[in-house]
């Protein structure tokens, strides 16, 4: 096992979605600076859209949409917790990103007169536009990354940035998932773009990689983030997604919906007006879940033949395509039944709810010189797009910075120390397999962390993370493959364990289901109309604390601030008037 | 005296299959070892064919999608299907 030891201006770990954009605009922003993009699988098949994308889930198109009402509709969804500059960054310039994406091959849905065939799912506006044939986006973003020369190290897993004497980014430390050599890489700036934590909760079906999100994306860049001091917001604020059952796959109501599918419960019937994933939304589908009306299914039978091809065309060849599989397998057909549906696990993703890094408006995390972008930065509901736009903000602004400094030293007591964590389960004979403890942490995150959330059970949850704190110390890797199992168990556990503190500090409930406690039913704007950031205090410890919500840009008026507490269908006219 | 440790086996059943005849890892390709997000599969030096070294599958299909020669198939894992 080698150490190798290398130095790049700009540093960008995840080649997904956000990453391969950040890595080519840093480039075109200077194309003298050295710009590395390392995945822990290949760039060329990594991340969420590993397989494509059907379509942007927040498109916002002149003449369909505006800046302001895009803004507005996603602050009242997310309960009023934003930084509002941070979404109108991205809702101003995120039409920049579609014409550029357009440019350079990406085929979206366009009208008789080429106009983008923008659709409604969210609850106020129109903002959902399709690409059926998107499963060629990460063959395109490859392209881009050759065109401008960003040179790309794949398999190799990072595990910890390195920071200088004051705090700032100094690079990045990792190992090759098949070779194991040890990686020190100094940077004048890096940029995280890891993705979810997609494998914090374990899925009903219990298959361990069974998870919603692509199971790559364990949650790296949230712990790298939090061991280099940076601040992480609002991570109670759970991802909670509506998915297939036991296939753990989107529905998928920004497909369907426009085409007249949508959610029922058991008896068929419409219990929500709108689909588009929040918090509330999420509420209401697991109140119905767990009543006499349940379980809860997407409904299609009632649809006209062509219109069924139409989805399983689009359902069955984009993100993720093995679901016509899984149809056949179990006999069923969208024409003759609803298809059964139920929650997915638990995890962090800014990408559909508001747990993130904690980024301003220039994708700036807390740290000097640290960068973050996509579903682990804190812009919320961001999806594919908003990981695209932030990731240009992300490479264009880090290589501005890179430009300003030299390039820092590595830290010897930091090199060292993460090399014995990174090697110990190598050299240690007889532990515990990766598998065994990531299955037992996992499950102990749906005991005691998912919702409902209830006090006590979250403090014995906390009791027993610590405890596997210990059995992480006792696992053995028997290749290097397993090694890169054994770290992800360190950094699930860092997260479950960042989940429940933060879980436990907003004593109130917000964000429907994403955060509802049991023993704290109630909002309280008097005392949590916040955000809540969490970060490693100077003692090590893991320390919670409130930060305003930054003053808005645009005021919302009264009825749109309860819109999204309004989802559910009241049938009786009288009972909606009492 | 003490208790030597052992790891006792639990069989599953692999989501994804090669047709040996279709492969052609003995020409050098490794396309689906390569695109595997989650790195499982691996090259059978022996047999010169590729296979699935480990159950850790998300059933996403670059493997079966992008094999040259249609040799991969991807099936739903068993405890989701």
């Amino acid at each position: 096992m080698q150490t190798h030891e290398l130095e790049y201006d700009v540093v960008v770990v995840g080649g997904g979605t956000a990453g391969p954009m950040a890595a080519v605009k840093a480039k075109e922003k200077n194309p003298a600076l050295r710009v590395l993009l390392i995945d822990k699988a290949n760039v060329k098949r990594s991340g969420a859209i590993s397989m494509g994308m059907d379509g942007l889930n927040n498109a916002v198109i002149p003449g369909h949409a505006t800046p302001e009402q895009y803004t507005k509709e996603i602050t009242v969804a997310n309960d009023g917790i934003v930084n509002q500059k941070t979404l109108m960054a991205y809702a101003s310039n995120s039409f920049a990103m579609i014409e550029e994406l357009d440019r350079w091959g990406v085929k979206f849905e366009k009208d008789e007169t080429g106009d983008y065939a923008v659709r409604k799912v969210h609850h106020l506006g129109t903002y959902v536009l399709p690409m059926p044939e998107g499963h060629h986006m990460k063959k395109i973003l490859y392209r881009q990354l050759k065109r401008t020369r960003v040179e790309v190290t794949n398999r190799v897993i990072c595990t910890r940035l390195l920071t200088d004497a004051q705090g700032k980014v100094a690079g990045v430390m990792g190992f090759d998932c098949r070779t194991a050599d040890f990686y020190v890489i100094r940077a004048k700036t890096v940029i995280l773009c890891c993705g979810a934590a997609g494998r914090l909760g374990l899925p009903a079906s219990g298959y361990l990689m069974g998870t919603y999100e692509n199971p790559t994306n364990a949650g790296d860049g949230y712990a790298m983030a939090y061991h280099a001091g940076a601040e992480l917001a609002n991570l109670e604020c759970f991802q909670i997604n509506p998915l297939i059952k036991d296939y753990n796959g989107p529905a998928c109501a920004y497909v369907t919906g426009p085409l007249g599918g949508y959610t029922a419960n058991g008896k068929g019937d419409r219990f929500i007006e709108c689909d588009y994933w929040s918090g509330q939304m999420m509420w209401e589908f697991y109140k119905e879940l767990q009543s006499g009306n349940g379980p809860v299914f997407l409904k299609l039978d009632h649809l006209a033949e062509e219109t069924i091809q139409t989805i399983e065309t689009i359902l069955h060849t984009n993100e993720r395509p093995s679901r016509g599989r899984f149809h056949a397998g179990r006999n069923t057909n969208y024409r003759e039944q609803m298809i059964e549906m139920h929650i997915s696990e638990v995890g962090f993703c800014s990408g559909h709810s508001a747990s993130g890094v904690y980024i301003n408006e220039r994708a700036e995390t807390s740290v000097q010189g640290l960068y973050a972008a996509g579903d682990m930065a804190s812009m919320p509901h961001g999806y594919m797009l908003g990981a695209f736009t932030y990731g240009w903000f992300a490479g264009a602004n880090a290589a501005e910075y890179a430009a300003s400094r030299a390039m820092p030293a590595a830290d010897a007591a930091q090199v060292a120390a993460e090399k014995a964590r990174v090697y110990a389960p190598l050299n240690y004979q007889g532990g515990l397999p990766p598998a065994q403890v990531e299955y037992k942490l996992r499950r102990m995150v749906n005991d005691y962390l998912q919702p409902p959330k209830v006090t006590r059970k979250m403090e014995i949850g906390l009791t027993r993370f610590d405890e596997i704190r210990a059995d992480i110390e006792q696992i053995s890797a028997q290749n290097p493959h397993e090694l890169m199992r054994a770290m992800e168990v360190s950094l699930i556990r860092d997260c479950a364990e960042m989940a429940a503190r933060a879980s436990l500090f907003r004593t109130e409930s917000r964000w429907g289901l994403y955060h509802y406690r049991v023993d704290h039913p109630e909002r309280n704007d008097a005392d949590w109309f916040c955000h809540t950031h969490l970060k490693k205090d100077e003692n090590g410890a893991m320390s919670s604390f409130k930060k305003p919500v930054e003053p808005y840009l645009l005021a919302l008026d009264e009825d749109e601030k309860t819109a999204y507490q309004r989802l559910r269908i009241v049938k009786d006219k009288e009972l909606a008037s009492a | 005296m003490s208790y030597t440790p052992i790891y006792a086996l639990q069989r599953t059943s692999a989501p994804v299959t090669v047709d040996e005849e279709k492969c052609i890892a003995h020409k050098g390709c490794t396309v689906c070892v390569d695109v595997c997000p989650m790195d499982l599969l691996a090259i059978d030096m022996a047999k010169g064919k590729a296979y699935m070294q480990y159950d850790e599958c998300w059933y996403c299909m670059p493997c079966e999608q992008d094999c040259p020669t249609g040799a991969v198939k991807v099936e739903i894992p068993y405890l989701l299907r």
